[in-house]
């Protein structure tokens, strides 16, 4: 490829899109303007969407990359503008979203002056990036950018931060690009042992009741049909992660439902009676596992995962089969036995009727006058044929939709696992629909999450971004209530709110809105929503104390889930 | 039981890797206890010796947490008796105790030391040794009082006949081969 003499700035664009970026989510600022400036003149090469706080950038950029599995991207300028992506940054990485983020920096000869706008962003996103660099000459652009995709987007995914000089952007360079596809001290995954795939097929070619918890990593992997080929084989249950959610379809009949602190009442006890966990993609977070000492003690475990550091992290695995989830599903259905479990599945069914006697018919077929955030849940899912993205918030409406929406393709499902980030739902969503326009994007939040990000209602009013936003109103930080209520003696420290007009707010930023209070509205209002051509915002006032069930308390087994106070 | 174990780091030279490299132990409230950084016998690969004491399953944790780190090519966790190690110490004495008495001379004779400069106010004193042997010596010159003291980290080699990296650079090679 010849060279071009261009300035640092335009080899950022010019890099980017040699990765095949064509969408940006960002704010500008000073340190960064140049970048900008060659921006402008790529407008048909690139979309960039300006958001309303660089945390609604990073989030709305975590959201493109879930459904779309590509490296999702933003610009920041530096100091503030940089530090405001911390929050998307730990919560990427401990997701393992991959996502590129550039921030200008002050110029070079200003580092360390304590100069306007400077903040230490290499120092600072140290402990929530998979990597981090400092461009200082605008030499070493390309080839920062090219690495950083690289690192984002291989082996077990993360966030990736470039923070570019403001004199290396106005500089010179004779441009040429060339991908990384390989550095030295980086082995995105390890080459699949059949030695340690034969040994997991025997435990689980033995196995009488076996279970398979699946995670993210299925996912990233792209391995869902061979998940789904593999437990179509073997006859084995699965069970899923908060965010393996949606790799496999929810009617699917081996799909056992949810593990985890508000997962399934099946899953979780039958974890501790089953002879033989195979573990996909999962790190067993201590939401899954509850209390570790009492966590399938009973079991051999087969762990199939990416990274080498989670293996024997929480859970000693009797067979670790280290590598990318596809090609070590694909190697391990060739080495297991055709099998059914038909009476252990059955025991499933039996912990799913008590749990729809006892929970389920009450969250979505309420008798009661108050709304459930779980009938709402389930018209959305209803209304849209379960097949649309669910983008959720944090707190009892992300347990509450996770338990009953449905879903039939993967990549449907974008929360904040790991970090819990309270107003991720809003921004991500954004992202949702901009990286998938021809799905159905859902943004679910609660009234405390939604207001953290509140102000990118003006993101989805300028670009006219087709979301359909419910909020689920409790007037109360629901989560946090539920655990007042169940461990401090009812006693309510600062979790009621005094909420505003949603309606009102909504309207002033253009959008179409309506307020919900009784069952006889929901189902029409949720139809308006979705028959409107644009964004919505629908307000539905649930039950004020209402509690998510069942549940685990911290400490507590797995075998000790509750399905009642 | 938490015993010392002494980490290898083997890195590429990358700034603000030592930070990566140090927020590893500080976020599981580990104290580092020694650490030294040089350039190793590969060109453009350093090495990092770090001292800590921990038990045999975090010292684990922490060496699968440091080798995900991108810019670090290999970690190695010993204990005190699979390596070699040495830390260099010195000690200011004021130069009227070596006329006062022969005691200042026997100790330094006694316990290896050695004189690395005189003048007619003081004399430096280097040993080299395990901690506690350089510490005896403080603590026996200290009898008569030591007005300056500093001691390095820890320097270590195994007791192994090959370079464990250049195996490790061979087989990483392939595996970046196979990957593809």
């Amino acid at each position: 490829m010849a060279t071009q003499r261009i300035s640092g700035s335009e080899a950022v664009i010019k890099s980017l899109l040699e990765e095949g970026v064509d969408t940006i989510f960002g704010y500008p600022g000073g340190a960064i303007m140049p970048i900008y400036d060659a921006l402008y003149d790529y407008d048909q090469e690139v979309t960039h969407y300006l958001t309303r706080h660089e945390q609604g950038a990073i989030h709305a950029a975590e959201g493109y990359a879930k459904v779309t599995g590509k490296v999702g991207v933003c610009f920041a300028t530096s100091g503030p503008g940089a530090t405001n992506l911390i929050t998307g940054l730990a919560d990427a990485l401990i997701d393992s979203i991959p996502l590129v983020c550039i921030t200008g920096q002050v110029a070079s000869p200003l580092l360390g002056t304590d100069a306007f706008q400077e903040s230490d962003v290499v120092g600072i996103s140290l402990p929530v990036t998979k990597w981090n660099y400092q461009v200082t000459h605008a030499e070493e652009i390309p080839d920062a950018i090219a690495k950083a995709f690289h690192i984002a987007l291989t082996g077990r995914p993360g966030p990736v931060l470039i923070d570019i000089a403001k004199d290396a952007q106005f500089a010179q360079i004779d441009f040429e690009y060339k991908k990384c596809t390989k550095i030295r001290s980086y082995l995105p995954e390890y080459p699949v042992d059949p030695f340690q795939v034969k040994a997991a097929a025997d435990i689980i070619n033995e196995a009488k009741k076996p279970i398979v918890l699946f995670g993210h990593g299925v996912v990233l992997g792209g391995a869902e049909a061979e998940l789904k080929e593999f437990v179509e084989k073997t006859g084995i249950p699965a069970a899923w992660t908060l965010l393996g959610l949606s790799a496999l379809p929810s009617d699917h009949p081996l799909n056992v439902g949810m593990l985890g602190m508000h997962g399934n009442y099946g899953p979780n006890i039958k974890t501790n009676e089953a002879d033989v966990v195979i573990a996909i993609g999962m790190r067993f977070d201590d939401r899954v596992t509850g209390k570790v000492a009492a966590y399938a003690r009973q079991a051999k475990i087969v762990h199939l995962e990416v990274d080498p550091a989670e293996i024997n992290k929480i859970i000693h695995a009797d067979a670790p089969v280290l590598g990318n989830a596809k090609k070590s599903l694909r190697m391990l259905i060739d080495n297991v036995n055709s099998n059914s479990h038909q009476e252990w599945l059955n025991e499933f069914r039996a912990c799913d009727k008590i749990e729809y006697d006892k929970v389920i018919s009450h969250d979505i077929h309420p008798k009661k006058v108050g709304l459930t955030m779980g009938e709402v849940v389930r018209i959305a899912s209803e209304k849209t044929n379960n097949d649309a993205i669910l983008v959720t918030d944090v707190g009892q409406q992300q347990m509450i939709a996770s338990r009953y929406f449905k879903f039939t393709q993967s990549r449907s499902n974008v929360t904040s696992g790991g970090l819990g980030t309270m107003g991720y739902g809003l921004p991500a969503a954004m992202g949702a629909k901009i990286g998938r326009p021809d799905r159905t994007v859902f943004s679910m939040s609660g009234d405390g999450g939604f207001q953290m990000t509140i102000q990118e209602l003006g993101t989805i009013s300028q670009y006219n971004l087709d979301v359909k936003i419910i909020i689920l109103n409790n007037n109360f930080l629901g989560m946090v209530r539920q655990w007042q209520q169940l461990f401090f003696e009812k006693r309510y420290s600062f979790t009621e709110m005094k909420n505003p007009d949603f309606v009102g707010i909504a309207k002033a930023y253009g959008l179409a809105s309506q307020k919900v209070t009784s069952r006889d509205q929901l189902e029409g209002a949720i139809q308006e929503m979705l028959d409107h051509n644009g964004p919505y915002v629908l307000e539905v006032v649930v039950e004020q104390e209402d509690n998510v069930f069942p549940m685990i308390p911290t400490g507590a087994s797995i075998s000790d889930i509750l399905l009642e106070p | 039981m938490k015993q010392e174990y002494i980490i290898t780091v083997f890195s590429e030279d990358h700034i603000g890797l030592l930070s990566r490299i140090t927020i590893v132990f500080t976020r599981r409230k580990i104290n580092i206890d020694s650490l030294t950084v040089s350039e190793s016998a590969i060109a453009g690969v350093f090495k990092f010796t770090i001292v800590i004491r921990e038990t045999a399953d975090r010292v684990e944790k922490v060496v699968g947490q440091l080798e995900k780190i991108v810019d670090v090519l290999k970690v190695f966790a010993n204990t005190n008796d699979e390596m070699i190690y040495q830390e260099i110490a010195l000690y200011k004495v004021s130069t009227e105790f070596l006329f006062d008495s022969d005691e200042v001379e026997k100790i330094v004779r006694n316990s290896g030391a050695r004189i690395l400069e005189v003048t007619r106010e003081y004399v430096v004193i280097e040993k080299t040794g395990h901690s506690n042997e350089t510490q005896k010596l403080f603590d026996e010159l200290n009898a008569f009082g030591v007005t300056q003291f500093i001691r390095s980290g820890r320097v270590a080699i195994t007791r192994s006949t090959i370079e464990r990296l250049s195996v490790f650079l061979q087989e990483r090679d392939a595996m970046l081969e196979q990957v593809d």
